[in-house]
């Protein structure tokens, strides 16, 4: 392999395990819902939503160890690697909170990933074109259970509007790291396998926007932010999260079903 | 569950097409894990079925949700059917274009409703309603449209839960996608 083609290969592999990472770390995430959700259809509801990004991250980190070539399968990529070397965004590993902070954090991502995988499926990498397809289908379920709830608690009583509006508060910073392309984001437009993050920006803002004032709630000011998931930076969160995601593999190493 | 498959008399015609004629049959006789009214080629996941270079043939299946925790359920219900039918066939999965809930069959949406399951309104009429609220279905037990959505989520990830306000009847609903 020449000098450039393993350099591509090495940033498709980066950029396929960013998406992968976000899903896997927002489906361990959600799954603690199960069994402690406000109501039983709100305990389906969750977990299947973490189902499905379980299904998108397998598809993603699959590829991204074919990509690498050296044989580690969704499975090493999912149980073996430390925190540092997970590329999630930051705002996937924010706790569970109350039942409005995992609304909210959800439907801003939920609707992040549909304005990206909506366009991702012009990709020119013709898997990640596949996987986007399949994957938008599921998420346009997701943000019409997200959206559908932000309206409710932000329109209802005084209490839960004040509950969403501290968890957009606090939640909103994060958003700053989803749009903020570094050198990887601008390689991967230039090559037409991702779109481009201002674009998806757009349609995000206005896509949130129109929720938030259904919803009767505030958007935050966006402040300066330098802190980054994908460049293998995180919160303390995420090692409790890989801890408890990864304990059975890193006890019994190889352990299968 | 694959043990109760009632095989399919074998076709007289010889060859390849013949041997994937049959296989189609086979693979009509296997359930739905989780929905058991349906056959696999009811709910539009197989594919293709074909004679690759080497005479074996070669299954496509595509999964109905990524994280679907049957779809390596039912790739083993289809090999062991094969077997069992004795055909040497191998499943190959089939990512794009992504599979629809259009691709249940007309037979197959008839066997939902009798089944108790609202069957999908069509991709078409229904994409914007994805996103936002959806017109009140008709209840599968009394037909009353006085129903409501109780929730995006059910049992599996196909389908959503509603309720019938006249008959009280709980009632699910395969969801468009």
């Amino acid at each position: 392999m020449s000098g450039t083609a393993a350099t591509e290969s090495d940033a498709l592999f980066r950029y396929a395990l960013r998406l992968g990472d976000s899903s896997l770390v927002l489906a361990q995430r959600l799954g603690e819902w199960v069994g402690h959700a406000p109501a039983l259809e709100e305990d389906l509801g969750l977990a299947n939503v973490a189902l499905d990004l379980l299904g998108q991250a397998r598809l993603l980190l699959t590829y991204a160890g074919e990509i690498e070539g050296k044989g580690r399968s969704e499975d090493d990529l999912a149980f073996l690697r430390e925190h540092r070397e997970y590329v999630n965004a930051i705002l996937v590993e924010q706790p569970n909170g109350d039942f409005a902070q995992t609304i909210v954090r959800q439907v801003l991502i939920d609707a992040f990933q549909l304005e990206l995988y909506e366009r991702m499926q012009n990709s020119s990498d013709e898997r990640l074109a596949s996987i986007a397809a399949k994957s938008v289908k599921e998420i346009r379920y997701h943000l019409r259970y997200s959206g559908s709830w932000l309206v409710r608690l932000g329109d209802g009583t005084a209490e839960s509007h004040a509950r969403t509006q501290a968890a957009l508060q606090r939640l909103w910073p994060y958003t700053v790291e989803l749009f903020a392309e570094d050198d990887l984001d601008r390689l991967m437009t230039a090559q037409g396998v991702a779109p481009s993050l201002t674009d998806v920006r757009t349609a995000w803002a206005a896509r949130v926007d129109e929720l938030l004032s259904e919803a009767t709630l505030q958007r935050p000011v966006d402040r300066p932010y330098g802190w980054y998931g994908k460049r293998g930076e995180h919160s303390e969160h995420l090692g409790y999260i890989l801890a408890e995601m990864q304990h059975m593999q890193r006890t019994y190493p190889g352990a299968r079903w | 569950m694959v043990a109760s498959i009632d095989l399919p008399e074998r076709t007289h015609s010889e060859g390849a097409t013949g041997r994937i004629e049959f296989a189609w049959n086979v693979l009509r006789a296997v359930e739905d894990p989780e929905i058991p009214a349906l056959s696999l080629v009811d709910l539009g996941v197989i594919r293709f079925v074909r004679e690759q270079a080497d005479g074996r043939l070669e299954i496509g299946l595509s999964p109905t949700y990524t994280g679907c925790p049957a779809t390596a359920v039912i790739r083993r219900m289809v090999e062991e059917a094969l077997t069992a039918a004795q055909l040497n066939a191998t499943c190959t999965s089939v990512l794009s274009p992504p599979w629809s809930s259009d691709w249940i069959t007309p037979e197959g949406r008839r066997k939902l409703l009798e089944y108790g399951i609202v069957p999908p309104e069509s991709t078409a009429s229904s994409l914007r309603e994805a996103l936002r609220g959806s017109r009140p279905l008709a209840c599968p037990h009394c037909g009353s449209h006085d129903t409501e959505s109780v929730s995006e989520f059910g049992s599996t990830p196909c389908k959503a839960l509603h309720r019938c306000r006249a008959c009280l009847e709980p009632f699910e609903y395969f969801k468009c996608i």
